[in-house]
């Protein structure tokens, strides 16, 4: 590394000084091109996501992110959601997971198809991890799909998968205020759920402030109010997912 | 990280592609709400080049200010956040046209 100008230089080196003057820098450069690209760096992911898209939806099957932070009750709510719609529809989960099977086995034990991603140190799932996952799937035509992303309210926003619709869980236990710090990912959903609502008169929640916080980043956001524990608001929730 | 990898693969695939025997430089254009965190990537980045073609390489990193368009009234304005209200009638409901994008936009090889 030259110390001068920072450049790399393996080649030859040169130093041109005249008499008295000062010195002056000046060495070989090997020839720079420069390379128009002008690519988003997520293009290779969004192609492969297009591709899960089509794939889906010509066996019509129906495909929901599910997004939260770690803890608000995904895969409780997926399981009683799998409860009361399996008799009427088939069901298939894709579970992502760092480490463990755990969430896959909770889910099997409902009677459904699930798979698991472990992505290991990685906090996010990506569409190639998905497209690799629908390959091990017994998947039916007319049928619904839950992936349930890794626990993170950040990196996820960023990654398509193919999904028809991003649905972020912020359960009661959380802030209020999570919107306003997480916008990335209200932002990104199309869907919010807010659970955990047997909790309420135990937390300092406010339900309508988290509402107006979410509106404030995305006011397309639609909501579902419920308790997975106690079914309350589980209704709408269950006729919003038989009806798409 | 995947970010970085990301990068290097697209850069790598393109300097190839132009028989190139050295990245030097890398070009990105990172929006302010793409979620991106420049010290992270810029680690990772340095990390995710290692045994490449672009090993070594600088990242210069041009920074795009998110902007929206108000879906009441029209008015394009910066932002700085997701729920930025219209400066000029203060809806709360603004489309953000540009700044989400994380974009690579050159190389620069030895020839």
């Amino acid at each position: 590394m030259c110390d001068t100008c920072g450049c790399s230089h393996s080649k030859i080196s040169l130093t041109v000084k005249a008499p008295g003057a000062k010195s002056i820098h000046d060495h070989y450069h090997s020839p720079q091109k420069k390379i128009e690209i002008q690519e988003d760096v997520l293009s290779k992911n969004n192609l492969l996501a297009q591709e899960n898209r089509r794939f889906l939806k010509n066996k019509n099957i129906r495909t929901f992110n599910l997004v939260s932070s770690p803890g608000s009750g995904k895969t409780t709510l997926l399981e009683k959601t799998i409860i009361a719609l399996k008799k009427n529809l088939s069901i298939a989960v894709i579970e992502g997971d760092q480490q463990t099977f755990r969430d896959a086995e909770r889910i099997e034990a409902t009677g459904v198809p699930a798979v698991q991603i472990n992505t290991g140190t990685g906090c996010h799932l990506d569409a190639e991890m998905i497209a690799r996952a629908l390959q091990s799937l017994p998947l039916q035509d007319n049928s619904l799909l839950f992936i349930e992303n890794v626990g993170n309210l950040v990196c996820p926003a960023m990654f398509d998968l193919g999904e028809d619709a991003k649905i972020v869980i912020i359960s009661v236990t959380e802030g209020d205020d999570k919107p306003l710090k997480y916008p990335g990912m209200f932002h990104a959903a199309d869907i919010c759920v807010i659970t955990k609502t047997d909790l309420s008169p135990y937390v300092d929640f406010e339900i309508a402030a988290c509402k107006e916080n979410a509106l404030a980043v995305n006011p397309r956001l639609k909501f579902f109010i419920l308790s997975a524990k106690t079914g309350e608001g589980m209704g709408e929730w269950l006729d919003w997912l038989s009806h798409r | 990280m995947s970010l970085a990898m990301n990068i290097v693969e697209i850069a790598t695939q393109n300097g190839l592609a132009e028989n190139a025997g050295k990245i030097n430089m890398v070009e990105l254009e990172i929006g302010s709400l793409a979620g991106v965190m420049v010290e992270a990537l810029t680690f990772c980045f340095e990390a995710a080049t290692k045994g490449t073609l672009a090993e070594g390489a600088a990242l210069q990193i041009n920074d795009v200010q998110a902007k929206a368009k108000c879906t009441k009234c029209g008015t394009l304005f910066f932002i700085q956040s997701h729920f930025d209200d219209c400066p000029d009638c203060g809806n709360p409901a603004a489309e953000i046209i540009q700044g989400m994008d994380l974009k690579i936009i050159s190389i620069t090889v030895d020839e």
